[in-house]
């Protein structure tokens, strides 16, 4: 038998040995696991706009076609802009900042809470002779987050492409958002109405026909998947709205 | 003894051919003691999440059965699974992180599964069982032995279920467009966790009719 100071020690000396080194695989491995994580962001960009990409020429491609990075605030005032690797206003890249942060900050605002206000990232995009407008998405679907991007067209109406992911939406059900045919659903669909009013994209139960929504304002909702639908719904209306301030100033000019 | 397999590796005393090759049929971790059949169901809709979970899996069952025979006769008993669980947790957590370092697609798709190596039945039991009582190298092979003996299974059913579930294998189309055109459906049922239950069950079915000995007595 081990005395209780054997067993103390030996735990004591395998737990600091194992934590050193855990600790140093993490900080070798965390460049190239950043990098990973960068590249999939910017592939999900470059798919909203449908351009395809692959981990080798993602960045080259996203530095081709992104031409220009906005950050707006609450007020549609652009605060910086960065564009062909330097900023031409501002400090901030819009690649950089966290939508998920900022939605937290605008409710903290709203709410009064904090006076920091928060900003919102936009991608230009050239592709060809078209000029488009890529959205990040963030929002909360049944397991967890949800997020996506939706690319609009240089009428900043008119829905060019959009793209979605999760974390953990039940497969067959609320993870199809992520699939071929609900992404395409949107295609061509408009967020604002006639009077060029916001109305956002709704995704309606039960499908669009037939319902009171307008049918290029709204996409069928996923059979048995309800509440990732409607967390679509107001992830889009909660993320595109930050926005429109922004848009009707630029159509104006 | 089957040794069909055996004899084209003669290098290996009758013990090591044993300890290497005994988990791929009569001794196997899935089909015969019925261990890790969890992470078989979640992960083998295709086969490249299945032969990456393989290697992975090998890799943790060897080196931890290594590790832990080299500190058997300093571990105290009273800490002994402690021990064991803290080295097992340490090559996951690696494992894991050299996925999401050098094969990210591959990781998102393995989600949680890398994870929950660690409470994988297999190499708990290969610990307790053997690297306890047996010198290093003999422990280095018997997890080797077990870890394919996991794959095989893993990899046979992925096969199946790729084919039929999706028509492809590693990615690859492989039932040609021409038999879609005909109307040629892939099973939906291939791709969702029971068809492995039904195809580990089918591979539980024909080993045992072959090996007359695995068969229980009523």
């Amino acid at each position: 038998m081990y005395s209780n100071a054997y067993i103390f020690k030996y735990a004591s000396i395998m737990v600091i040995l194992v934590a050193a080194i855990l600790s140093a695989a993490a900080l070798l491995l965390q460049p190239a696991q950043e990098r990973n994580v960068k590249i999939e962001k910017i592939q999900d960009i470059l798919r909203s706009a449908h351009i395809p990409s692959t981990t080798a020429n993602a960045e080259e491609l996203y530095k081709e076609h992104i031409i220009r990075e906005v950050v707006i605030n609450e007020q549609g005032e652009e605060l910086s802009v960065y564009s062909n690797g330097s900023f031409e206003k501002g400090d901030i890249r819009a690649f950089d900042v966290d939508v998920k942060a900022q939605l937290k900050v605008k409710k903290e605002y709203l709410a009064g809470k904090s006076d920091v206000k928060p900003v919102y990232p936009l991608f230009v995009c050239q592709k060809g002779s078209d000029t488009l407008y890529i959205i990040p998405l963030y929002g909360t679907g049944l397991w967890g987050p949800i997020w996506g991007n939706i690319a609009l067209k240089d009428d900043l109406n008119t829905v060019e492409g959009a793209t979605y992911g999760h974390k953990g939406e039940t497969p067959g059900l609320g993870a199809e958002i992520s699939t071929k045919e609900f992404e395409d659903q949107f295609i061509d669909k408009t967020i604002f109405n006639n009077n060029g009013e916001f109305v956002s994209i709704a995704v309606v139960k039960g499908g669009v026909d037939g319902s009171n929504v307008e049918l290029t304002h709204g996409v069928d909702a996923i059979s048995g998947g309800t509440i990732t639908s409607n967390g679509v719904s107001d992830m889009i209306e909660n993320s595109i709205g930050n926005y429109v301030e922004y848009f009707k100033k630029i159509k104006a000019i | 003894m089957s040794t069909a397999k055996a004899e084209r590796e003669p290098f290996f005393s009758a013990k090591t051919k044993k300890l290497l090759l005994g988990p791929l049929n009569k001794e196997n971790p899935i089909t015969v003691q019925i261990l890790g059949i969890c992470s078989a169901l979640a992960i083998t809709v295709k086969l490249e999440p299945a032969v990456v979970m393989s290697i992975s899996v090998i890799a943790v069952t060897a080196m931890s059965n290594l590790i832990i025979s080299l500190l058997r006769n300093t571990i105290p008993q009273r800490i002994r699974i402690i021990v064991q669980l803290v080295v097992i947790a340490a090559l996951v957590i690696l494992v894991d992180q050299i996925l999401k370092a050098y094969m990210y697609d591959v990781s998102k798709q393995l989600s949680v599964f890398v994870g929950l190596i660690i409470t994988n039945c297999i190499i708990m039991g290969r610990l307790e069982a053997f690297a306890m009582a047996n010198k290093p190298v003999d422990s280095f092979i018997d997890g080797i032995g077990n870890g394919l003996g996991y794959g095989l299974i893993l990899i046979i059913v992925a096969f199946f279920r790729e084919l039929f579930g999706s028509g492809t294998l590693y990615g690859y189309q492989v039932i040609p467009q021409s038999f879609y055109d005909f109307g040629y459906v892939d099973n939906g049922l291939m791709i969702l966790p029971p068809a492995a239950l039904i195809v580990v069950g089918i591979i539980i079915w024909v080993q045992r009719a072959k090996n007359p000995d695995l068969q229980e007595d009523n």
